[in-house]
């Protein structure tokens, strides 16, 4: 038998609890909602074991206001939902954006619109994880295309948040989410964690410093009096409606993502030097896409694998380094077309950018992909 | 940004003498808002205030007092944000019995959006979204006490001494206290409803309320209760989430 | 072990189906094979169709899902419906003869056995025949070794229910064995 490292089989909601708390978790807050319930489950067992907590709150909208106060008591915390519930959350997820409080949402996203199909996977949530609160405002959101990659990207999540004082997305799917596969855990010492800044005792203390990128983050309870609101602030967190200090604060906000982006932007790619068609995609197709793009190598054709494991901020700069290389640009995604738009931005005209969508509740097929991939090479 | 003759001050100023007269380390209490008039006490407050979003402050607060149990937190909401739009967090934090400290500032009205229809408008009154009269209002104290609060009391802007000492006993009550304040809109509900200035609404909250022991059905009715109308010791959410989980090993 | 192996358990919510999954799938990574599971279901927790599928190989595995699968349980009229012929040329059906009641020949490998009935009848408990059908499952195809399969049963049942639970597997092996030496007799 293969000689690969001692596994253990995991559930993917299962290793994004466990990432989690890898990551130093100690507060959940959430309501059930299929496919993501498990990673509710997880958390109630598994908080209390090393000293964390966890509640079912009354609704979505209850457990991101709790998700949110718990980390401004200090606590690493994170909460999952699906599709319903994303919506739900939206408007106390741009208040931690505006806010700045870190904090985790997972969205194992099933079919929608609407109640949809519980049960069905899906990448429906693509703009929504975008744009679903209103205004202007940055985000981080990862697509793990394994159960291995949950886990990476949970504890990545949990760093850049509490870096970057900033909420961020893990867009789970129903495939990635339920699947099992056995996988290495590693130990907690390979791991890099990271807390968030504190600010120095006994000195003036502004939480939304104008020179900073990102300033400390003081936690209730240790005695800094300062105002934490959604309305626009100023440095010390008190309302303002000034428009100098209101373009200021959503210019730093956008710009201490940008200033970040390679340390955001995860992608993969092969078979990408002599490819005159590349198949960009991520998260449970990207599965497929890898099988489909290694039977057309094996049989000759010139076909690159480009996957991104970070949706937002998009990687548009990768994308357009290659595509004045390549001829075709192949999208295959579980919903009719929301990376497509995406990639046609980065590609701007210099190569042609295809779609291959299915929003039937199936994922797409490498059979498929793979006679997409002789039709338009 | 409260208009001249408000009542929110008054309530605001019970608060703080009822902070100062329990003699807590400040460092240890945090001040949570909704949205709304009320809700914007928290930046007047030289403490830790968050002023959170629309009817949510109770669960901001949850999360907050499950991860530090030592603070002493007060909720400020309007009668809108605490029993309309956050009405389902109201009757949760209840239930759970969560060591919280609502303070309702109860104006029977929106006031920030300019005079529309509360739960707590009164039956029949006039909103901008109710020219006809309004619908069948709550009474916070019943919601409270069905819902499982362990302590439910009521004063007004005219009773600002009991209003303290409300307060106080609420903060000293282990479990989810809910304080209403009535206070007064003479710009929106008051206009409305052909009231008076604030000086009026103060006389008609004297001569229209009774102290709730007193009261009885039959000849104080459609008066207005003050006082304690609920005490009783439950055990509380986060104290018993920490034993139920204390020990839980790998 | 050798090579991808896909394995596609199908019937009703229920009767323990994600349960055998789940543990084939362990028993597979205890061997340090490649392995991935999925299921997929209604929204009853009990009733309505169930599938969980397993694929191992000896190398990593990309697309999750079964495509043309080795081996096939049917454990429902609708299942043996919908899977009963979708399987490789070489390929092994098993049909739970409890629930189907017409089995037809389709020029490949079919093994009809009433294994509820098994459960209820020698075991005394119907939930075990998932178990029962994991061990004929093993000792048709030899996905691991015996041995591996019953620890990973037993790191999975509940506590108490060891002995039949070791029961259901031996029987099913050993149905297994029978079967086997029918087909080479036939032979």
């Amino acid at each position: 038998m293969g000689q690969i490292e001692k596994t253990r089989l995991f559930q993917g909601n299962e290793a994004c609890v466990a990432g989690a708390i890898a990551a130093g978790a100690n507060f959940y807050a959430g309501y059930p909602i299929t496919p993501s319930t498990e990673i509710a489950e997880l958390a109630a067992r598994k908080l209390p074991e090393t000293g964390g907590k966890f509640i079912q709150m009354e609704d979505e909208i209850g457990s991101m206001a709790a998700v949110i106060g718990a980390s401004i008591g200090g606590a690493k915390s994170f909460t999952a939902t699906s599709g319903p519930g994303f919506s739900l959350k939206q408007e106390n997820i741009g208040y931690a954006m505006m806010a700045e409080i870190p904090c985790v949402i997972v969205n194992v996203q099933r079919l929608g619109p609407s109640t949809g199909i519980a049960t069905a996977p899906a990448q429906g949530d693509i703009m929504q994880a975008r744009w679903g609160t209103h205004g202007d405002h940055p985000v981080i959101a990862f697509a793990p295309s394994s159960v291995r990659e949950t886990f990476d990207l949970t504890v990545k999540a949990f760093n850049l948040s509490e870096k970057l004082r900033q909420p961020v997305f893990i867009l789970l799917d129903e495939i990635v989410g339920h699947m099992r596969e056995n996988i290495h855990i590693p130990h907690q010492d390979e791991l890099e964690i990271i807390n968030r800044e504190k600010p120095l005792p006994d000195q003036p203390y502004k939480p939304y410093d104008e020179e900073k990128e990102v300033s400390p983050l003081a936690s209730f309870g240790e005695g800094f009096s300062y105002n934490i609101t959604g309305l626009v602030h100023d440095e010390y967190g008190f309302p303002t409606t000034d428009s100098e200090k209101t373009k200021k604060l959503l210019s730093r906000l956008q710009r201490k993502i940008d200033n970040h982006l390679e340390e955001i932007i995860l992608t993969e790619e092969f078979g990408m030097d002599d490819a005159s068609l590349v198949v960009v995609s991520y998260g449970c197709t990207a599965r497929s896409v890898r099988q489909a793009v290694k039977m057309a190598r094996k049989n000759g054709l010139p076909v690159g694998f480009f996957r991104t494991a970070t949706i937002w901020p998009f990687p548009y700069e990768k994308i357009s380094a290659f595509a004045d290389k390549t001829k075709t640009l192949l999208v295959p995604e579980m919903n009719m077309g929301q990376i497509f738009g995406e990639v046609e931005r980065a590609v701007h005209g210099q190569a042609r950018v295809v779609g291959l969508n299915r929003f039937d509740g199936e994922m797409i097929t490498p059979d498929e992909i793979l006679q997409k991939i002789l039709e338009v090479i | 940004m409260w208009c001249s003759g408000c009542g929110n001050g008054l309530v605001t100023g019970s608060l703080l003498r009822a902070i100062e007269n329990l003699d807590i380390d400040t460092s240890k209490i945090a001040i949570v808002s909704g949205i709304g008039c009320s809700s914007r006490a928290a930046g007047y407050l030289n403490f830790q205030t968050l002023h959170t979003t629309h009817g949510r402050a109770l669960a901001f607060a949850t999360g907050l007092k499950m991860v530090r149990p030592e603070l002493t937190i007060f909720v400020i909401m309007g009668d809108g944000d605490a029993m309309a739009i956050g009405g389902n967090h109201f009757i949760h934090a209840s239930r759970r019995n969560i060591d919280l400290n609502a303070i309702i500032f109860n104006n029977n009205i929106y006031g920030m959006t300019g005079g529309q229809a509360s739960p707590l408008t009164p039956q029949g009154e006039k909103a901008t979204t109710a020219p006809y009269g309004a619908e069948r209002n709550f009474d916070i104290m019943k919601v409270a006490v069905a819902t499982g609060a362990t302590f439910a009391a009521r004063a007004t802007t005219y009773h600002l001494p009991l209003l303290d000492k409300l307060i106080e006993k609420g903060v000293k009550n282990k479990g989810f206290s809910v304080v209403e304040a009535l206070t007064y809109c003479p710009v929106g509900y008051g206009k409305l409803n052909k009231k008076g200035d604030a000086t009026a609404m103060l006389n008609w909250y004297k001569e229209n309320s009774i102290p709730v022991e007193k009261c009885t059905t039959v000849d104080h009715e459609g008066k207005i209760t003050v006082g304690i109308h609920h005490h009783q010791a439950a055990p509380e959410f986060v104290e018993e989430y920490t034993r139920r989980t204390q020990g839980v090993k790998r | 072990m050798n090579g991808r192996s896909e394995i596609r358990l199908s019937g009703s919510g229920g009767q323990g189906l994600i349960l055998a999954a789940i543990i084939l799938a362990e028993a597979v990574a205890d061997e340090g094979g490649y392995v991935v599971q999925t299921q997929s279901y209604g929204p009853e927790a009990r009733g309505g169709a169930s599938k969980a599928e397993v694929i191992t190989d000896v190398e990593e595995i990309s697309y999750p899902k079964v495509g043309s699968p080795d081996f096939v349980l049917t454990m429902s009229e609708n299942s043996y419906l919908k899977y009963g012929s979708d399987y490789k040329e070489d390929g092994i059906l098993l049909v739970d003869t409890t629930f189907v009641k017409n089995v037809v020949s389709n020029g490949k490998n079919v093994v009809a056995l009433p294994i509820t009935r098994y459960a209820k009848e020698e075991l005394g408990r119907d939930t075990v025949a998932n178990i029962i059908a994991l061990g004929i499952l093993n000792g048709l195809a030899n996905i691991v070794i015996h041995d591996t399969l019953k620890k990973a049963v037993l790191s999975r049942c509940p506590s108490g229910s060891e002995e039949i639970n070791t029961k259901a597997l031996e029987l099913g092996l050993s149905l297994a064995k029978e079967t086997r030496s029918t087909a080479s007799r036939l032979a």
